[in-house]
């Protein structure tokens, strides 16, 4: 038994896509996606995106970071192994604040980066778009608009004759085991 | 798919375009394909002679590396040159040295990022990977200084049999987590840059380990809008990130020095002042690689002359502030009225390591200054020359700072004279072999150019590049400086 798992169609220039992306958020979809080599300027607002929340995950795992790095050496100087060193007291915060730092930014970009990886929902090796052979230039120069079925609006029949209309080229039902 | 649109109208349009004005950034109407067939060709293709030739020497070098590291662990430290007072030696120069040279990748990929020089796209990949490969030549100076180098791991804050924790108000231990958080962040930053181009090199994969090696690293990326949009702003936060740290980790790299109490050391220039002399050596080793591997593989309407020259231009200013600190600490020794600071100054420029000191002030000072003149900024031959002296003062700088002052300290019963052993010039020799063939390595099975970010700042990457208006005043005028 096969199923839809997306419809795909092909754009020329960045610029088509743009406005495609408009048309379809104006249609009132609202789980597709706009697939390009790079980022488009101006594209989060046609396709009606809300600001990505990743500064806040950024922001919090840079503030983990500061904590536990101020917290290890404040333990291990005043509880774990107090030693008096060049006659400084224990409790030295100034000579602290550099490995403090320097766990502030790590944990940031660790924060970054697989905060990014947990909203992008990758790694993901596949995914219905990789079964369409012409997907692939999606990487080098193609544009592309995929709608999922997950889309309250989507319906194959008119979803497709939807992406024609509104000048997708090479409008493609791609369908795999249910 | 759209190459004709692309071909033709590029030079008429290209001429009003903000991405470029009269100066696209790249040149010879690159559409989006010819970039992807340009730099994936690099790869998919057999390397050009050459590349064989540049490889061949760099693995004996590293195979040297390898050697001398061999012997030290065998026989011990002692194969090395250092003496008392001098406990510090060519290892922490080349230590140095190498970090120094890391920090112009950083400033490409974050700091001129946020400031938005786009012309950063077509050489920030390059200089990422030196900034990685420098990194790791500088971990090894230190990692086998300690001589029992498999118990390096005492340095890292691990509960232990012995009881025993790390001293958290040394700055030998700052900078284990300094340098440690720089090369973290790095490679971080690095790989995520590169996954939209792994992607692209998964798509034009023909072989089965390709598909498979390509499909894994790229972590099923699909370009999707929704994935660019969380990208974009982790890849900017990122920059934000690095950006302290690029000028934190020298800082702390100077603080090794001047928290201690030996003149010509303990002074608070040093923190600027290291780290403008290593964005001005690392400047010096991007121009260095890119001018080969730009010659190597053809790509000079990628990296264009204008690249360069914007190159040259920031290693004028680093290198004049590296000039006006060298002053500045002479000026400050005389000036503070102590006798042992006037002493080390004095003996620097004209004691038994004279020559040392003006090998450094004619490298680093000097040399720089030819480029306020645009000939000498835009001749491939003069830069490439210019920019080897420039590696060359600024390892000798690194070897004034820590001999001068070591060799002649407050006591002259104590005073001795440093020089290398064989074992010491091999090992630093390696540690270029290791450097050249990391980097080689890199340019073979690697994106050397940030495809996904060149093609955006294409002409024909604008939304607006097909509209009639395009380049009028109307469609420019939303704020982009032409």
């Amino acid at each position: 038994m096969k199923e839809v798992k997306a419809i795909i169609a092909s754009f020329e220039t960045p610029g088509e896509l743009l406005h495609a992306a408009e048309k379809v958020r104006d249609e009132g979809y609202t789980r597709f996606d706009c697939h390009s080599p790079f980022p488009i300027h101006g594209m989060d607002d046609a396709m009606g995106l809300k600001r990505s929340p990743l500064g806040f995950i950024v922001g919090g795992m840079a503030v983990l970071g500061a904590a536990v790095g101020l917290g290890l050496q404040g333990w291990v100087t005043t509880v774990e192994y107090p030693l008096i060193l060049s006659g400084k007291a224990l409790w030295s915060w100034q000579a602290y604040i550099i490995i403090t730092f320097a766990l502030f930014v790590l944990f940031g970009a660790f924060g970054a980066v697989f905060g990014m990886f947990v909203l992008n929902r990758i790694p993901r090796w596949h995914h219905p778009v990789f079964y369409s052979d012409r997907f692939a230039s999606v990487t080098d120069d193609g544009f592309f608009i995929s709608i999922e079925p997950g889309d309250p609006k989507f319906d194959a029949e008119n979803t497709a004759a939807f992406l024609t209309a509104i000048g997708g080229k090479d409008v493609e039902t791609i369908e795999g085991d249910a | 798919m759209n190459d004709q649109d692309n071909q033709s109208p590029i030079a008429v349009v290209a001429a009003e375009h903000p991405h470029g004005g009269d100066n696209p950034l790249i040149k010879e109407g690159h559409t989006f394909r010819s970039v992807t067939e340009k730099v994936c060709g690099i790869i998919e293709k057999k390397p050009p002679s050459m590349w064989w030739v540049l490889f061949g020497f760099a693995s004996s070098g590293t195979l040297i590396l390898l050697g001398s590291l061999g012997w030290l662990v065998w026989e011990g430290t002692g194969v090395w040159g250092l003496n008392n007072p001098v406990g510090w030696g060519w290892a922490i120069v080349n230590f140095v040295f190498w970090v120094g040279i890391g920090h112009a990748g950083t400033l490409i990929s974050a700091i001129l990022f946020l400031l938005r020089q786009r012309w950063r796209t077509s050489i920030n990949r390059f200089a990422e990977a030196m900034t990685i490969v420098a990194v790791i030549c500088a971990g090894i100076f230190p990692g086998f200084h300690v001589g029992r180098f498999w118990v390096a791991y005492y340095l890292a804050p691990v509960p232990n049999q012995m009881g025993v924790w790390p001293n958290f108000r040394s700055p030998l231990l700052w900078d284990v987590f300094a340098v440690g958080t720089y090369f973290t962040v790095s490679l971080l930053f690095w790989y995520v840059g590169m996954v939209p181009d792994l992607a692209t090199l998964r798509d034009r994969a023909k072989t089965k380990i390709r598909r498979l090696v390509f499909g894994f690293l790229s972590l099923g990326w699909r370009g999707g809008n929704r994935q660019w949009q969380h990208y974009e702003l982790g890849y900017l936060l990122l920059a934000g990130l690095a950006t302290p740290l690029v000028l934190s980790v020298h800082s702390v790299v100077s603080t090794d020095f001047a928290t201690s109490l030996l003149p010509g050391w303990h002074t608070t220039i040093f923190p600027p002042y290291f780290v403008a002399g290593a964005i001005f050596s690392g400047f010096g080793m991007v121009l260095t690689l890119t001018l080969i591997a730009r010659k190597v593989y053809g790509l000079e309407n990628i990296i264009t002359i204008d690249h360069l020259e914007k190159m040259n231009k920031i290693i004028l200013v680093t290198g004049s502030m590296v000039g006006y600190a060298y002053i500045m600490e002479f000026f400050i020794s005389w000036y503070s009225g102590n006798l042992y600071e006037v002493f080390t100054f004095v003996n620097r420029a004209f004691g038994n390591y004279a020559w040392a000191y003006w090998i450094m002030m004619a490298c680093n000072v000097i040399t720089p200054q030819f480029f306020w003149f645009k000939k000498v900024r835009r001749s491939v031959p003069i830069m490439f020359v210019l920019s080897i002296f420039v590696n060359i003062g600024m390892w000798f700088e690194r070897f004034v700072i820590t001999v001068t002052s070591l060799s002649r300290d407050f006591l002259p019963s104590s005073w001795d004279y440093y020089a290398p052993t064989l074992w010491d010039v091999l090992t630093f020799v390696g540690s270029f072999g290791l450097f050249f063939t990391l980097f080689l390595l890199f340019l073979r099975f690697l994106p050397a150019i940030a495809m996904s970010e060149v093609k955006g700042v294409l002409p024909q990457a604008d939304p607006h590049y097909h509209e009639e208006d395009f380049g009028s005043e109307k469609a420019v005028g939303e704020g982009v400086p032409s």
